[in-house]
């Protein structure tokens, strides 16, 4: 009785709730509240930062058109834009299977950089002395080769001894880059550790068009591509099986194992995929840094994007929109490359903070206080 | 006289529109700038405030320079470069090593445009008139620090303060690759000009910057009886580890005396910003930039920090100077082969060096480069070759 009495003379002046349902257009209006504000904020903490922002106010329209300026103002602005969006795309792509399988494969930066480094490797062994069009096949197989290989090997674990596949996919991240430094130092005898750009072994541009359109059209068919394959094949809804409850799945007749595998080797290969762009179509090089974390990134985009790979388009171009514009506020403004960082920061915490205002809402006590806490 | 006064006018009309089309030259220049790292990182530090300094003896507006930070060694700096360009850039500089074969292809995308690399190795074989490579003799400030090393060897030498019987130094180098094996060898070579008893040990750490595995290879070297400490590499790790231990540092890039008021002896370092000017200027006036650009002591480019008199041995800056003075007239050559005793490998005198200056690749050495009884390094490139293991420096570890 007198417990009674106490939570009711503590209720809190509100409390979280579930929303029963989501309005798609009212979640919508909700994120572009988000960006708006994380804007906001941007312009605030770029203000305090900025000397040349203090002793000039005026100039806040710069900053905020600089998120323009880096990617619309010139048609290689442009270009650029659509191509790092379409290698961003890519590996997106790659690990949008194995999250909605609920495995949570963080090694796509591995996995791609393993792609990159089995691309260049037939590059560098075989350029010159095969046929071009023949290296680029080679160089096409290994980098799925590798990619699959890097996924695989911690879907096994998990497959056979229940490893926890965050860490081992993590772990395989930092393998990757040390592999990568194993053969720096083999190939370069030099000592720099810098291979720079190789003679052999370059993605053709189309015929027509920007060199990096055949990149673009290939992320694009890709996009397509998966969006079947998830929603409608077969194994895209295996994978959704299993990633709603291992039980029903194995109720249901689904071998989970197998699935689990066959899904990480999809991730694989597109890391790979992802990879052989990276490698053939841009660097024609490896570097420890050739990914450069966009295997990170790609986790957010996925995400974001509610694992489908239509929105995915939006949220990866998002992203790349930010980056860009982040590194010509930096050029604009001779301030450190830090901003940048904290810029895309301060956005990416507003977008997904407001995923809780979506799935949740505030129920304020003096309003219908029992209704909400019949909720 | 009417006459007299049409021709003074227009003289100073001449003169003046001389005058005003020199400096407006120098102001139709514009400096496009690529860094792989930020502030944050000593290295592009030291590049930035060159092209500071340089902006501000010339008289650049600020709309004249764009920095572009955190370019990876990627296709991101053809992009980085050809973006430059777009934006009326006439010069366009990058600072990695790993840049230049990406900032070639912007080259020769953009023949108009003059492209700039430090470090690099490859612009006197690529015969491109609008690439070209700047570095400085920096291995002459590493042995005019290394002097002031040997000096405070014979210091504690004297006082009986050495740790073992002969004198000995530690270095932390970064990878064992050409530009650091020239620059442990002449800070060697500088202690051993005045201390002909000393021996070195060198510990690599694999990477340009990582505080901790530096201070780890310093703590080392300090256990293992070294009596005074140099590196090559970006961080404060070895010059903590000394103040910790209180053994004498010498270091690299810039002074630390202020973290390290106790052992901080000199620093060398290379400035930039008289390379900036010079290609700026070069640009405004129409005349070509160097396809291999040395910067020296004359230049302005190799230079000492000011001496913590607290820590160096007395008198280390009079000879600094009349070292410095010798190394200028050439009376003193860093790599002297003709001196008995001096450069020594594996007990024989260092008389024929094949070293690859080409660098096309095949890493096959093919330039004769001891002459006139020197190594002469960084005159057929820009960029360091030495990369001779000599007597008397044992090397704890090979990074590459």
């Amino acid at each position: 009785m007198s417990e009674q009495k106490k939570t009711a003379a503590h209720e809190p002046l509100f409390h979280l709730a579930k929303r029963s349902s989501v309005n798609p257009v009212a979640a919508m209006g909700i994120r572009l509240a988000a960006i708006v504000l994380g804007l906001l904020v941007c312009g605030l903490v770029a203000f305090a930062l900025i000397e040349k922002l203090q002793n000039n106010p005026g100039k806040i329209g710069d900053f905020y058109y600089s998120f323009i300026k880096g990617s619309f103002t010139s048609e290689r602005k442009l270009w650029k834009f659509l191509k790092n969006m379409a290698v961003l795309q890519c590996i997106s792509l790659a690990v949008t299977p194995a999250f909605r399988m609920r495995f949570w494969n963080i090694g796509a930066e591995g996995q791609t950089l393993m792609g990159v480094l089995g691309a260049i490797t037939m590059a560098f062994y075989f350029g010159g002395k095969v046929p071009e069009w023949q290296l680029l096949i080679m160089m096409f197989i290994a980098a799925l080769i590798y990619g699959a290989v890097w996924a695989v090997i911690p879907a096994l674990f998990k497959a056979k001894w229940n490893t926890n596949e965050t860490l081992f996919t993590l772990m395989m991240n930092y393998v990757a880059t040390y592999v990568v430094s194993y053969f720096l130092v083999i190939w370069v005898p030099s000592g720099s550790s810098t291979l720079g750009k190789l003679k052999f072994g370059k993605l053709p541009p189309l015929p027509f068009g920007n060199q990096y359109l055949l990149i673009i059209l290939i992320s694009l068919a890709l996009t397509i591509f998966l969006f079947i394959y998830l929603k409608y094949s077969k194994q895209g809804y295996e994978i959704s099986v299993v990633g709603e409850s291992i039980r029903t799945a194995q109720y249901s007749g689904i071998n989970v194992k197998k699935v689990i595998i066959r899904t990480m080797v999809v991730s694989g290969l597109l890391c790979g995929l992802a990879g052989f762009i990276i490698g053939a179509g841009l660097d024609q090089s490896v570097t420890t840094e050739s990914v450069g974390g966009q295997g990170f990134t790609a986790i957010i985009v996925s995400w974001l994007a509610n694992f489908n790979p239509l929105f995915m388009i939006v949220t990866s171009a998002l992203i790349s929109l930010l980056n860009s514009g982040a590194a010509q506020i930096s050029q604009d403004f001779n301030v450190s490359g830090a901003l940048p960082d904290v810029i895309v920061g301060i956005i990416l915490f507003f977008i997904i903070g407001c995923e809780f205002f979506i799935n949740y809402k505030f129920v304020f006590r003096h309003k219908e206080t029992g209704k909400g806490a019949a909720k | 006289m009417k006459k007299f006064v049409a021709l003074l006018l227009a003289l100073t009309l001449c003169l003046s529109a001389f005058v005003f089309t020199a400096s407006a030259e120098v102001a139709d220049v514009k400096l496009g700038v690529i860094l792989l790292h930020d502030e944050n990182s000593t290295y592009d530090l030291n590049f930035i405030n060159g092209v500071n300094d340089a902006v501000k003896a010339l008289g650049l507006s600020e709309e004249q320079v764009i920095m572009k930070r955190n370019i990876p060694e990627s296709q991101e700096c053809t992009d980085a470069a050809l973006d430059l360009a777009d934006e009326g850039c006439t010069i366009i500089f990058a600072n990695s090593f790993g840049h230049e074969t990406y900032l070639i292809d912007a080259a020769k995308q953009c023949p108009d445009v003059q492209f700039c690399h430090a470090t690099g190795t490859k612009a006197h074989t690529e015969g491109l008139s609008n690439y070209h490579n700047a570095f400085a003799a920096i291995y002459e400030g590493r042995y005019l620090a290394g002097v002031a090393a040997g000096l405070k060897l014979n210091e504690l030498k004297d006082a009986g303060l050495l740790k073992g019987e002969k004198p000995l130094m530690g270095y932390v180098g970064a990878f064992t690759y050409a530009e650091v094996i020239s620059g442990y060898t002449s800070f060697y070579l500088g202690a051993k000009s005045v201390c002909p008893d000393v021996e070195m040990k060198v510990q690599f750490t694999g990477s340009w910057y990582d505080y901790a595995e530096e201070k780890n290879a310093a703590t080392a070297l300090i256990a293992a009886n070294c009596d005074l400490i140099s590196q090559h590499a970006d961080s404060m790790g070895a010059p903590s580890a000394c103040e910790d231990a209180n053994i004498p540092n010498v270091s690299y890039n810039g002074s630390t005396v202020e973290s390290c008021p106790n052992t901080f002896i000199v620093a060398s370092r290379i400035d930039w910003a008289p390379y900036f000017q010079y290609i700026v200027n070069q640009v405004a006036a129409g005349e070509a930039i160097d396809t291999d650009w040395t910067g020296t002591i004359e230049t302005g480019s190799v230079v000492l920090t000011a001496v913590n008199e607290k820590a160096a041995a007395a008198g280390t800056v009079a000879k600094l100077d009349e070292v410095k003075a010798a190394l200028q007239a050439g009376t003193v050559k860093v790599f002297d082969t003709a001196t008995e005793g001096f450069i020594t490998v594996e007990g024989a005198a260092l008389n024929s060096y094949i070293a690859d200056v080409d660098d096309l690749g095949d890493y096959v050495p093919e330039t004769e480069v001891v002459a006139d009884g020197y190594f002469h390094e960084s005159e057929y490139r820009s960029a360091p070759y030495f990369d001779v293991k000599i007597d008397g420096i044992e090397l704890l570890n090979q990074m590459f």
